[in-house]
């Protein structure tokens, strides 16, 4: 039986700056069950970062319900227990920033150690091997600083520095967004093998949706700050029912024949992405679309559920006029 | 039959560091004829950019050194042309569109200046009066598609979003009418479906003014898309060619087909492992074949020495001793 | 899973050797910065050992010898003596440890604390601390550094030690400047908000995290500000703040000589060029550590 893990209701993050309001997540609504993976997708300006950083605890959330464990989390780190704090870890999108270039790898992954005194201080080493011999690198990385390792090998150190907490919870920001196919072909992979020895949940963060076919159990894809789309992975590409979802998986360049059969028939897409803190009236994404109606740019469509475990947000379909 | 426009024989470029000498390009060749919109495909650190910016001469010289090797552009070797020629050749022959964004246009000068500057100086031998020039610059703009061309000149580079600065670079490149586009990563700063359109559109102009294109990517999917011809390279070394339908039908090298097996597919069925090892110090780099370290299918000659190019049907090349025939 | 059960064998110590051999390369790619270093390595060596390579030692202090006064650069005399017959030469040799020690204390007590403020106003910028920090950093750079060492010579008695109190006052806010443009630049770097959500302290973050990134400007600086402060202590002695009479001071010894210009040039010249020299000496230094110390993204 699975439970669930980490519950959104109505999750909004306002930022106010200079320039107006910026609807960064605008209602967000989602579980996730433990041991699953939950991909968020997304183009600039869709708020899954800031989601993924909302439930991190970068920042507080201005409003809605969003607990973990059944607990409230909706607070900043700076007021979250240390427990918390443990349980919950992210691997940053830039491998290149997430490592701070002037400290070595073993400081760097000493520091949850150290905060969190989980290992006595000179058993430290040893479990840095551990993990070092968990990611596949060799033990002499330690040593090293990253701007001495290549791309891959960084966010290697990235998710190992994630995981020396014994996290249940892990955030993945575009983990493999900056690197070639090829690295990100064995960062996936460890990240699978991970999962399952280590009994993690995944919230997984990409662009790349054949990436996404590959690795999560349940994808929700967000346009502006509101979820779109969301059902399990299979469904998600059959049948694909949100005109942004079709554009998007129609754009997606593949590599063999076979795949561009599964693609929905090519949409093109027309029009730059707007900003967040320019909504557009009624649907958000009602400017772009090509089966827009008359009723789309007055009202907001609300999440209904055409098939089972497959909602989606959009006036085509029945119900979504409340 | 078309003329060849560029032709690159055994290309030998390295790099003076601390340590020693990076040999970079270990030989490359590549040809084309007008009119050929030709992929170049390889991962971080193949030696790609290194290629592209020889081609253009803008590496900086020390500490880029050119050993050996030939680039022949429409007749004459780009290597021995003089300072004036190759000026000449920045103007009007060749342009380039770099793959950082943010690098490519200068933050503190507007649009205006930047795009009339380019324009001005790719047609300085028929001496345009300002106005015209302003004027080719509006054209140039509407031709990619921004709206309101006239208020986008005074724009500066910080105040456009990703795909209409990359348009702009688009722009640039294509209002010097020049007979050979090389495009360095255009897209991979933007969104998909913003990357799909100015795709689109690049390959539009490319069509309307019968520019010869070469799209250098790490994506074999925008290569399958958008190209006639590719190369695939590793390592300082082109290691297959051939026209794009038959590479993805029928991949020969062992690397090409580790790389194609890695890409995510839509088809759900898992993502494969990989490939084993990393790629080459360039300071010590493997002998023989450079991927040879890597190679699930390596035998003992691939060690010993470097594996020249075997025909493998209409333009398919690989350079891979299992194809000795 | 796999369980790693083999005891990790000590790792091989990170290459010092190999850092250093490769910080020099780096640092020797400019010849200038060589020339540089060279140039202070010989000013230190001579400040050092002054009592020992001068040929005159007693001429540092209270000593003269008016049948020698005023000669002029000769065998016995390279430099030549001045108005009460003390050789030049030694007393240039005396002058170089006073400038090094004033750049040195100097340099030591602003570094640190404007290092340290600037860290703080930078990471927490946009809150009261920010605020309450650089309003008084700009207190102090408003003031013209020559009229702030005048005023406080002017309270207390002219010496050594209050001239390199009042020079200290003056230079404290650049640093802090300097690091606060980089912390706060860096705040929102993604290793610093990794730091933060893995519960990492404040204390923590600002010198493990932030201040590692701000060695290679502050180094630099550092470099540069020998010599400016060496020269702004010369400037201070030059009008008569600075060391008193008989202690040997570059900025006094040129004041002095001037009086003789240019009949007796010997006496304001020589101190002058020595000023130049170690001025000089750091200040092109400064860009080889600039280089050496670069932060590689990678």
């Amino acid at each position: 039986m699975e439970r669930t893990i980490l519950r959104a209701h109505n999750l909004k993050k306002y930022f106010h700056t200079k320039r107006g309001v910026v609807r960064a997540a605008d209602g967000v609504s989602f579980t996730i069950n433990e041991q699953e993976t939950l991909g968020l997708v997304g183009e600039s300006g869709s708020g899954k970062s800031t989601v993924a950083y909302t439930v991190m605890g970068l920042y507080p959330s201005t409003s809605g319900e969003l607990s973990f464990k059944d607990r409230d989390i909706t607070d900043s780190t700076k007021k979250r227990s240390k427990t918390l704090k443990q349980d919950i870890q992210i691997v940053f999108q830039d491998p290149g920033s997430s490592l701070n270039p002037r400290r070595t790898i073993r400081q760097i992954l000493e520091l949850p150690l150290q905060v969190h005194n989980t290992v006595p201080k000179k058993e430290r080493v040893d479990r840095i091997t551990k993990l070092l011999e968990m990611v596949e690198l060799p033990v002499d990385f330690m040593y090293k600083s990253p701007p001495a390792i290549g791309g891959g090998e960084r966010q290697m150190i990235a998710i190992a520095r994630a995981m020396a907490t014994n996290p249940s919870f892990v955030i993945l920001d575009e983990p493999t967004s900056a690197l070639d196919v090829s690295v990100q072909a064995k960062i996936i992979n460890k990240l699978i093998e991970l999962q399952k020895g280590l009994n993690l949940t995944y919230m997984f963060i990409t662009h790349d949706l054949s990436l996404m076919r590959n690795m999560a159990s349940r994808v929700a894809i967000m346009y502006l700050g509101k979820i779109c789309e969301i059902a399990p992975t299979s469904e998600f590409f059959r049948n694909p029912l949100h005109p942004y979802t079709q554009m998007l998986l129609s754009s997606i360049p593949v590599v063999s024949e076979q795949e561009e059969s599964l693609k929905p028939k090519k949409i093109v897409s027309t029009g730059e992405i707007p900003s967040p803190v320019d909504v557009p009236p009624g649907c958000s994404f009602h400017l772009r679309c090509p089966r827009r109606m008359e009723i789309c740019s007055r009202i907001d469509p609300v999440m209904v559920t055409p098939s089972k475990n497959h909602q989606v947000r959009c006036h085509l379909f029945p119900g979504a006029q409340k | 039959m078309k003329k060849k426009l560029l032709d690159i024989q055994n290309l030998e470029v390295g790099f003076t560091v601390y340590g020693g000498y990076l040999r970079v390009l270990n030989g490359v060749y590549f040809d084309m004829v007008e009119g050929e919109k030709v992929g170049l495909v390889g991962e971080t650190g193949c030696g790609k950019t290194t290629t592209a910016k020889s081609i253009l001469k803008i590496l900086p010289v020390p500490p880029a050194r050119t050993t050996c090797g030939t680039i022949f552009f429409k007749g004459k070797n780009i290597l021995t042309m003089s300072k004036n020629e190759i000026r000449n050749i920045h103007s009007h022959e060749i342009s380039m569109i770099f793959q950082d964004l943010t690098a490519a246009l200068n933050p503190v000068f507007t649009i205006g200046d930047q795009l009339m500057t380019a324009i001005k100086y790719s047609n300085f031998r028929y001496g345009m009066s300002k106005r015209e020039v302003r004027k080719k610059a509006i054209q140039a703009l509407k031709e990619v598609q921004l709206p309101d061309a006239e208020r986008i000149l005074e724009n500066y580079p910080v105040q456009l979003s990703g795909g209409m600065r990359q348009r702009i670079c688009i722009a640039m490149a294509l209002a010097t009418r020049s007979t050979l586009l090389v495009a360095d990563e255009p897209t991979t700063s933007l969104d998909v479906t913003i990357q799909d359109q100015v795709l689109r559109l690049l390959g539009a102009l490319i069509q309307e003014k019968d520019t010869s294109t070469i799209l250098i990517t790490h994506s074999l999917g925008l290569v399958r898309e958008w190209t006639q011809r590719v190369y695939v390279m590793y390592a300082g070394v082109m290691v297959e060619t051939a026209n794009t339908a038959e590479l993805f039908k029928n991949p020969l090298h062992p690397y090409t087909k580790g790389l194609m097996a890695a890409v995510p597919k839509l088809t759900g069925e898992g993502i494969a492992a990989g490939i084993e090892g990393r790629i080459p110090d360039y300071l010590h780099p493997p002998s023989g074949c450079r991927f040879n370290p890597r190679c699930p299918e390596a035998m003992d000659i691939c060690k010993k020495e470097k594996p020249p190019y075997f025909d493998c049907g209409d333009s398919h090349k690989t350079a891979c001793f299992l194809y000795r025939d | 899973m796999r369980i790693a059960t083999t005891a990790a064998e000590k790792p091989l110590a990170p290459g010092i050797r190999e850092r250093i051999r490769k910080g020099w390369y780096t640092f020797s790619q400019n010849p200038l910065s060589v020339v540089g270093a060279v140039i202070i390595f010989l000013v230190v060596f001579i400040a050092f050992f002054a009592p020992f390579i001068s040929p005159y030692p007693e001429h540092a202090g209270n000593f003269v010898d008016f049948d020698n006064a005023s000669q002029p650069p000769g065998k016995t005399h390279l430099f030549g003596t001045d108005v009460f017959g003390r050789d030049i030469l030694t007393r240039v040799f005396f002058g170089f440890r006073l400038s090094l020690i004033m750049g040195v204390v100097v340099i030591s007590l602003t570094a640190p604390v404007g290092v340290t403020l600037g860290l703080i106003a930078g990471y927490k910028k946009n809150t009261w601390v920010e605020t309450l920090i650089m309003r008084i950093t700009d207190i102090f750079v408003a003031v013209p550094p020559l009229i702030l060492a005048l005023a406080v010579a002017a309270i207390l008695t002219p010496n050594i030690f209050n001239s390199m109190m009042a020079v200290s006052l003056m230079w404290w806010p650049w640093y802090c400047r300097m690091v606060y443009g980089i912390a706060s630049s860096l705040k929102n770097e993604f290793y610093i908000q990794s730091a933060e959500v893995t519960g990492a302290s404040t204390l923590h973050i600002l010198f493990r995290e932030i201040l590692p990134n701000c060695y290679g400007p502050v180094f630099t600086k550092v470099s540069l500000d020998m010599g400016w402060v060496i020269l702004l202590a010369s400037a201070l002695s030059f009008v008569g703040l600075g060391a008193q009479p008989p202690t040997p001071d570059l900025g006094t010894m040129v004041a002095d000589g001037g009086k003789y210009m240019p009949d007796q040039w010997w006496i304001a010249v020589f101190p002058a060029i020595a000023i130049m020299f170690v001025v000089f000496g750091f200040n092109v230094m400064g860009d080889g550590i600039r280089d050496m110390l670069e932060v590689e993204k990678g």
